[in-house]
């Protein structure tokens, strides 16, 4: 395979194919953990793990599982390295474990892993199935943080670390670091509804929203500037045979 | 008495304060895809439920009867989705077998339901939160009545939403959340239904 192939493979999952955006896969995660700005980052890095891992196994043993069978099978493979992160984090990032909750045990029928599974490895090689899982997990984790950093930044005003990721708090004095946005001193112009699980509703949908119309605009654009190039060339065309003439 | 006081109250927790889809976001994905036709959202509604309820039932007693006094309890995950998956299988069989109308209304959804994160979600929530066996079966009662509600009239909702004049960039599937989050604020107004 050629070297712009690979290239390919691990881009067109972060904007072009992005899973969440694009695709609409995996909304369940997006909405459940994108209360704070820190969680979603967990989340993200954790799900990019288990699509790598499951993604070059299953790209490994592709010639190996039956077609018949391949559902199955795809799941018990995702299944086991879920089962491997969750125990990791329960021991390394206990806060963590606790925030994310019965969400982490979900990743196991998560859509878009099943999907890169059936879809992309189980028909490519292992390296290009390992870079597909490193682009589809970064465009993930940059689309739920991009929602995250909505609704935590309008639903309490600040952003919150330390928190989740206790390490920060621990090399800042043991206080989680926190950012005032929204409020200062006197005043709070945040919104609480976008903390509770309707703002995740609405700030995705808002947000799916704003993309379709920015390419709209583009579509509309193309449209505009093929219709003013057609009528350039039309008026040269008839300037020259007014020359000939 | 107690208990069965506690019992019906979880139920009415479980299906209307603490939504299955608006406050706990499981199974978002088939109440997007599927909550567009009335017909369709109430069967894959009621498959659902009927999966949820069976596999609390069977999941249960593995969890606490097998894997357990095993020692091995964080095979959870793995056992409950293999449970799960063999048990839409059997579903979809009996159905098969015995209403082949219903069969061919459910078609696609039959096995769609096996990635449904409401099922693994509540069983793992139930053996998480080490609730006792009314308390389970509890919360998945509660679940499959609030996801069939909800579904129900979200594919409402969405029938209407159709002939509708909606702005271009919301059209589709931006449209469809937004419906989700009004509802959502609307269940929010219950969550003191039981303080």
């Amino acid at each position: 395979m050629a070297k712009g192939e690979h290239k390919q493979s691990f881009i067109a999952g972060i904007i072009a194919e992005n899973p969440l955006f694009v695709s609409l896969l995996g909304m369940c995660p997006a909405l459940a953990v994108t209360k704070s700005l820190e969680s979603a980052i967990g989340m993200g890095i954790l799900f990019t793990i288990v699509l790598v891992c499951s993604n070059v196994l299953v790209s490994l043993l592709r010639k190996v599982i039956p077609e018949e069978v391949r559902t199955p099978c795809f799941i018990v493979i995702i299944a086991t390295f879920v089962t491997l992160t969750k125990m990791f984090t329960e021991a390394f990032l206990p806060e963590l474990y606790s925030s994310l909750g019965v969400f982490l045990s979900l990743l196991v029928v998560n859509c878009i892993i099943l999907g890169r599974s059936e879809a992309f490895a189980s028909k490519n090689g292992v390296l290009d199935s390992f870079l597909d899982g490193i682009g589809n997990g970064i465009g993930f984790l940059m689309a739920i943080c991009l929602i995250a950093l909505f609704r935590e930044v309008l639903g309490t005003g600040q952003l919150t670390f330390g928190n989740t990721f206790t390490f920060i708090a621990d090399a800042h004095n043991g206080e989680p670091i926190k950012l005032w946005i929204l409020k200062g001193e006197g005043y709070d112009v945040s919104f609480s509804i976008f903390s509770t699980p309707a703002g995740g509703f609405l700030v995705l949908g808002i947000t799916l929203a704003i993309m379709a119309a920015i390419n709209n605009m583009k579509a509309n654009k193309k449209k505009v500037d093929a219709r003013i190039k057609a009528q350039k060339a039309k008026e040269e065309a008839a300037k020259k045979r007014e020359v000939a003439q | 008495m107690n208990y069965l006081a506690a019992f019906l109250l979880a139920i009415v927790s479980y299906s209307l304060v603490s939504n299955v889809v608006l406050s706990r976001f499981y199974g978002i994905c088939s109440f997007i895809g599927v909550g567009n036709k009335i017909k369709s959202a109430a069967s894959m509604g009621i498959a659902v439920s009927f999966v949820i309820i069976m596999a609390a039932l069977i999941c249960y007693p593995i969890y606490n009867f097998i894997l357990v006094p095993a020692g091995v309890p964080y095979l959870d995950t793995i056992t409950f989705i293999l449970v799960i998956a063999s048990l839409v299988q059997v579903v979809g069989l009996f159905i098969k077998k015995f209403s082949p109308s219903l069969y061919k209304a459910l078609g696609i959804y039959l096995p769609l339901i096996t990635t449904n994160c409401a099922v693994l979600g509540v069983v793992s929530e139930n053996t998480a939160s080490k609730l006792d066996f009314g308390m389970s079966m509890a919360n998945a009662i509660g679940t499959s009545i609030g996801f069939l509600v909800v579904i129900i009239i979200y594919a409402c909702i969405r029938e209407r939403l159709e002939s509708s004049n909606v702005p271009k960039a919301f059209k589709g599937i931006p449209i469809a959340l937004i419906t989700a989050g009004i509802m959502a604020i609307a269940f929010l107004g219950l969550s003191g239904l039981i303080g």
